[in-house]
């Protein structure tokens, strides 16, 4: 029995219940009912067409349970007057699930649970454990959202920016602690099953922006957990092999000259990629793709980021300058002053806004390091 | 996705509106007042925003290592003079308004004469373990 195939066939084929008009939760249900059967009669007797054996087994459940629940007969009767659908191209239906696990009248947290049950097929402990939340709360998440996209009709395209912020959000959770699911994989999974059915360039920009963040995951983080800067980051443990297929994909989108803020993210991922050293990084470059995403987003974050970027290309004073143009109250703002007041010789200065930055810092890594930063700097200045 | 604790405070806090000790309610106030909890707990239950809910006891001590040896040493009982935590419930919520409208609701469980206690909470967010990516 193999249960990679199972799992990464689950999405389709509750897809095409879905699309031939079951509600969510049933459709579900009967999926289930369908895995139960595959797992006891496969090993003896394999079907050759996998996926379309567990359609007809789901389908048949469905209806079962619909004809089972005489208060509906007449819905069941409406369902079954529709004409039962020729073999399908199962890309359209998975990217229907998409869409319909990110709906906008969905939170943020509950897109995100939907999308890792119906489209990754995660049990609900794993994404409970994964989020650290009891396994009765993700429960209630998961059938809430079910309930609220219940009577929703997948007659059009959905939004791809919501899709895409569901599956990044995803992807920057996961650095749990906890083994038993590795979100990071798991959005990246998911980013390439939506890659290999739509067609859109901010697709492969964050896919490309995954996988080269990704590149890094092992020389981001010292042997105590302890954040480990770019700059700083032992580069010999960097993935080439995500790096370089992380730049190829980008290549590709840039070229269709449809540029969106993942593409232009990777592209500065990819900048930092690219140098063996970092001060070999080409700093005006990067600064020329945050102008990019600054006209793109108009996010204070992005100014923010290429604040730092303009201080390494054009000297600290100039970072300091565009600083100043920005809000001191972003996350960030403090860190970003502690350090460019360092760069320029400052050193008590930095000391006390890494201290600062230290205070406001909303996780314990990031606190750490701050702390370490102005520890040094005071240690120096004695 | 954000975690935020909500504590309690015996004392500590700024003192509540409706500011009457708990043990001058009526039996049945006292028994409104927990099922607004109860009720609360389970609503946040149902939207899927709930993760943790004790009570604790007053009886607290502070404890410090005393060297090599030594038996830790306490400063005893003295929990009138401290600030106190009476009880937390974590929650897992999407933003840090909607952690401040929760808050605000279970600040308006009964008290005496059965009207809302309005007592100040404490809400404190998380630290998350892994900084989230940025350049």
């Amino acid at each position: 029995m193999n249960e990679t195939l199972l799992r990464s066939l689950t999405p389709s084929v509750l897809a095409v219940l879905v699309r031939r008009g079951a509600d969510f939760a049933a459709a579900e249900d009967a999926v289930q009912d369908a895995l139960v059967e595959a797992v006891r009669v496969w090993p003896a007797d394999p079907p050759r067409d996998p996926k379309g054996w567990l359609v007809t087994v789901a389908w048949r459940r469905f209806l079962d349970a619909r004809r089972a629940d005489t208060a509906r007969r007449r819905r069941e009767d409406l369902i079954e007057e529709e004409p039962a659908p020729g073999p399908a191209p199962a890309v359209d239906d998975t990217l229907q699930l998409y869409f319909l696990c990110a709906h906008p009248s969905l939170t943020p947290s509950s897109a995100v649970a939907l999308t890792l049950r119906a489209v990754g097929g995660l049990t609900t402990r794993q994404i409970a454990r994964a989020y650290l939340v009891p396994e009765a709360t993700m429960a209630q998440r998961i059938s809430r959202a079910k309930r609220t996209v219940s009577g929703v009709r997948l007659d059009r395209h959905g939004d791809v920016a919501t899709v895409l912020r569901v599956l990044y959000l995803v992807f920057n959770e996961g650095y749990s602690t906890d083994a038993d699911v590795d979100l990071t994989a798991e959005a990246i999974r998911l980013t390439r099953q939506l890659a290999a059915v739509i067609d859109h360039p901010e697709v492969v920009g964050l896919l490309a922006l995954m996988l080269l963040h990704h590149a890094r995951r092992a020389a981001r983080t010292g042997p105590d957990s302890a954040l480990v800067p770019l700059a700083e980051q032992d580069r010999g443990r960097w993935d080439t092999e995500l790096i370089t297929e992380g730049i190829g994909i980008l290549q590709t989108a840039l070229a269709r000259d449809r540029l969106g803020e993942f593409q232009a993210q990777a592209a500065i991922a990819a900048l930092h990629a690219d140098a063996q050293r970092a001060e070999e990084t080409d700093w005006v470059q990067i600064v020329e793709w945050y102008d990019e995403l600054v006209r793109l987003t108009g996010s204070p974050v992005v100014r923010l980021n290429r604040a730092v970027a303009v201080g390494e290309a054009d000297g600290a004073r100039a970072g300091l300058a565009e600083l100043a143009e920005l809000d001191d109250t972003l996350p960030r703002h403090t860190a970003v002053a502690a350090y460019l007041h360092e760069r320029d010789g400052d050193l008590g200065t930095a000391a006390r806004l890494y201290a600062d930055a230290a205070g406001k810092a909303a996780n314990l890594a990031e606190r750490d390091h701050l702390t370490r930063q102005a520890a040094r700097l005071n240690a120096r200045r004695q | 996705m954000a975690k935020y604790l909500l504590l309690k405070h015996y004392r500590g806090a700024p003192a509540s509106v409706n500011d009457v000790p708990m043990d001058q309610w009526t039996p049945e106030e006292v028994s409104d007042h927990m099922r607004y909890m109860n009720d609360f707990a389970d609503r946040l239950k149902e939207t899927g925003e709930f993760v943790d809910s004790q009570a604790l006891a007053p009886g607290g001590s502070f404890v410090r290592y005393d060297g090599e040896g030594r038996p830790p040493v306490t400063d005893g009982p003295f929990a009138e003079t401290k600030d106190l935590i009476a009880g937390w419930m974590i929650i897992d919520v999407d933003s840090q308004e909607r952690a401040v409208e929760l808050a605000g609701e279970l600040s308006a469980a009964p008290g005496a004469g059965g009207k809302p206690i309005h007592e100040w909470l404490e809400v404190r967010p998380f630290m998350g373990a892994k900084p989230t990516i940025t350049e």
